[in-house]
């Protein structure tokens, strides 16, 4: 088995798109915590602060989740490293 | 794969479980319509309690299996959907279906650390980690330690911390099912404990991880309809909105924060009822604090002139001109309840020094780290405290969402790594779908306790109060303190549990849907308690067993095996939970900073670090469990050391020492020794790609 260049640019694009989406979860996670009470001076629907943790965040990492799911069965494609038909 | 693809196959299960969720909805009416007809209470918790667990039993007993495949990855064929909905089930225990919209009443902001860490950990799953074993495609946890670190040692470590986790965990969850089934059938605890028992195991006995699947499928339906239900009612009924998470910050939030000023403001009418309260609990605290001064000072000299003190009270009451019998009567009560020894003088004198805490003034529900502390300096410090302990609490949490063995192995049983990462999203779509509509019930629930109860008359109280305050003082204590006859917020003590099995009652619905909340619960504690015992089973027969002691075990062996050690484990998990011990959410905890120093350094770096080897596998995993338990230790009160906190962290969140210790270990442990062979070295590349050109094979079967 020998990888191409193809498949470590694969790797790489992979990498880069799961940093990004760990730094926006390591930001609405714990650099929001950290400001709670500063946010919970801005009222948006509830003290921001509070809104966040309660709600805001949740939406978010659902959304990462989603985002990756998608974002890399399109990258399988386009590399050519896709399953194929399962049956 | 047999005659049906695997489109029909969901097709299939669609239509199946749609008829399933029609034919409970049926159900829950039916038994609507015996209420109406006069059915007592209790027959009705009857019926839901067995209608629920013989519906399981019959899942379980359909998909009955002789299939190793099937057994323990139910033949990787659960689409993304119905592995998204097992994974909720499985996921969401009876501490967070019943206890956490309490503990966000109780808490406030600063409980949100549990709602953020059981959601956020998926995305370390979906990023990290989930992908890739599905690819690498065998039956448990410990089998990739060992494949990819070689040698049995990784993989007996792995054995040992899934075993420990997942059994600190699943004591809980059947801690959860007692509770469930002797408060809404009247049995003994103990007597619930293994009724409920026999509920876990009728799911998992004859099918293995197959029929828990399509089990936790069919619980997960019925408790989210059991959550939502109410709270939407709730919702309607408080603010005319049916959507809690928006209409509980929108129009009950700022009238609690209003109420709450109120309540803390001495010179508004409510705030100054409020101050006759605390003034009271705090008269009762001095008093207590300066007796137990007293009895350090005077031994029991000073119990005895305590003790005297009342006689001669009492005396002084008969002597008078016209005797009051009733303080005659607590007079002398209070003679006869006197402590009889120095030893437990000081425990009641402790505890009454204790109600002083209730004399504290209101926190406000959205303030994130209220502190007490009387100078500003002291605050701040405080507020560092709270700051650093509610972020490493979350953090913990996180990770070990991330490695707990009972979650990982459910991505092991989608058919391809596409439907693998489709299904991390699934999962956290229907565990959001409660986790966010918990903080909206705790909202709700505190409006209507401010708004409705506070202020109320002692001879009128709401039913839902005097109901629950008869069957459980822990959950509803209230008693008129100041004796003016009407509900001040510091008269009520209420347990956490209340607010969801209560909400049916608040929402001012029938019986019949606190019955649903009451099979809602007991869906979430078996199906967690399923995934558990079915990690330790396999764990000790495919690893211990199968892999390492008898690799040439024939297939109908190795199930036997499988099989009785469900039982034993069970049995021994049951036994253990009916003793009572200790604190809940210590467990848990415990469990989550446990799995997250043992395996999450070595599953990362197993993935993304081609170096990692051997020995740093050993030493990352050992001293990572190794520093997460010694710090329990060291901390936690139960063991006794109590030593001094490491940086005032907290010992539920031992693993933020755990996990950075275990990283390092494996980062060193790999570096001082040479790097892994070549076939190794392919195997990581193979769980990295979903598909390459003649590719290593490594599934099971």
């Amino acid at each position: 088995m020998q990888l191409t260049e193809k498949h470590k640019q694969y790797w790489n694009i992979n990498l880069k798109i799961s940093t990004v989406l760990l730094v926006l979860w390591f930001v609405v996670t714990f650099v929001m915590g950290w400001f709670a009470r500063e946010l919970n001076e801005i009222i948006i629907i509830g003290p921001l602060g509070f809104y966040m943790s309660a709600q805001g965040s949740l939406i978010i990492y659902v959304a990462i989740i989603w985002y990756y799911a998608h974002y890399m069965n399109n990258l399988d494609k386009e590399y050519g490293v896709h399953e194929g038909e399962l049956d | 794969m047999t005659a049906v693809t695997q489109s029909q196959f969901a097709a299939n299960l669609k239509r199946y479980y749609s008829f399933y969720t029609g034919g409970f909805v049926a159900f829950v009416i039916l038994v609507g319509i015996l209420e109406q007809m006069g059915v007592p209470n209790k027959i009705l918790g009857y019926i839901f309690l067995f209608a629920t667990i013989a519906l399981y039993a019959g899942i379980g007993f359909m998909s009955k299996t002789a299939d190793v495949g099937e057994y323990y990855v139910a033949g990787r064929r659960v689409p993304a959907l119905f592995n998204g909905m097992a994974t909720g089930a499985d996921w969401m225990s009876a501490a967070s279906f019943i206890g956490m919209a309490g503990t966000l009443y109780l808490t406030g902001y600063d409980g949100l650390a549990f709602v953020l860490g059981w959601t956020g950990g998926y995305c370390l799953v979906a990023i990290l980690l989930a992908p890739y074993l599905r690819k690498f495609g065998q039956f448990t946890i410990p089998d990739f330690l060992g494949a990819r670190f070689g040698g049995h040692l990784p993989r007996l470590i792995g054995v040992i911390a899934a075993i420990t986790c997942s059994f600190t965990y699943v004591i809980a969850q059947i801690y959860g099912v007692g509770i469930i089934t002797s408060r809404f059938t009247g049995l003994e605890f103990q007597v619930g404990v293994f009724v409920g028992l026999a509920g876990i195991l009728v799911c998992s006995f004859l099918g293995g991880m197959k029929a828990v699947t399509w089990t936790q499928v069919a619980q997960y339906i019925i408790l989210i309809v059991a959550y939502m239900i109410p709270v939407v009612w709730l919702s309607v009924k408080h603010t005319g909105v049916p959507i809690p998470q928006i209409s509980a910050y929108t129009s009950a939030l700022p009238k609690i924060t209003a109420l709450e000023k109120e309540f803390n403001d001495k010179a508004s009418p409510k705030g100054a009822k409020e101050e006759s309260v605390r003034a009271i609990f705090r008269e009762r605290a001095a008093a207590a604090d300066a007796k137990l001064k007293g009895l350090e000072a005077g031994g029991p000299a000073f119990l005895a002139a305590e003790k005297q003190k009342l006689a001669d009270k009492v005396a002084a009451l008969k002597a008078e001109a016209a005797p009051d019998a009733k303080a005659i009567e607590a007079a002398e009560k209070s003679v006869k309840d006197f402590p009889a020894d120095a030893a437990a003088a000081k425990k009641a004198w402790t505890a009454e020094k204790g109600v002083g805490a209730r004399a504290a003034p209101v926190k406000a529900h959205a303030e994130a780290f209220a502190v007490g502390g009387k100078t500003p300096e002291e605050i701040e410090k405080n507020r560092g405290i709270a700051k650093k302990n509610f972020l490493a609490l979350i953090a913990c949490l996180m990770i070990g969402t991330a490695a707990l063995p009972h979650i990982l192995m459910r991505y092991y049983t989608t058919p391809s790594v596409h439907e693998a990462r489709v299904s991390v999203f699934w999962g956290l779509f229907f565990i959001f779908l409660l986790y966010f509509t918990a903080p909206a019930l705790a909202i709700l629930a505190k409006y209507e306790v401010y708004s409705n109860l506070v202020g109320s008359s002692f001879s009128a109280l709401p039913a839902w109060v005097s109901n629950w305050s008869t069957v459980d003082k822990t959950l509803m204590n209230i008693a008129d303190i100041n004796k003016d006859g009407i509900v001040q917020l510091a008269e009520i003590v209420l347990g956490g549990d209340l607010i969801v099995l209560a909400t049916p009652e608040i929402a001012g619905l029938p019986y019949v849907i606190s019955g649903l909340v009451a099979a809602g619960g007991l869906a979430a504690a078996l199906s967690t308690a399923d995934g558990l015992l079915l990690t330790i089973a396999n764990a000790m027969s495919h690893d211990l067993y199968y892999k390492m002691i008898d690799p040439n075990a024939s297939t109908v062996r190795r199930l036997a095996v499988s099989k009785g050690l469900l039982l034993v484990v069970a049995l021994l998990a049951a036994y253990v939970t009916s003793l009572k011990p200790g604190d809940i959410l210590f467990l848990v905890g415990a469990a989550f900073s446990l799995a997250a120093s043992g395996f999450f350094p070595a599953l990362v770096c197993g993935v993304f670090w081609k170096r990692a080897n051997y020995l740093g596998a050993v030493l990352g995993m050992t001293l990572g469990l190794g520093i997460c338990a010694y710090y329990m230790y060291l901390t936690y009160p139960f063991f006794g050391v109590n030593a001094p906190k490491w940086w005032d962290i907290n010992p539920i969140s031992a693993g933020t020492f755990g996990i950075p210790a275990g990283f390092l270990g494996i980062i060193i442990g790999s570096l001082i020794s040479p790097a892994p062979n070549k076939e190794i070295q392919e195997l990581v590349d193979h769980v990295r790609y979903p598909n390459l050109e003649g590719d290593i094979d490594t599934k099971g079967v």
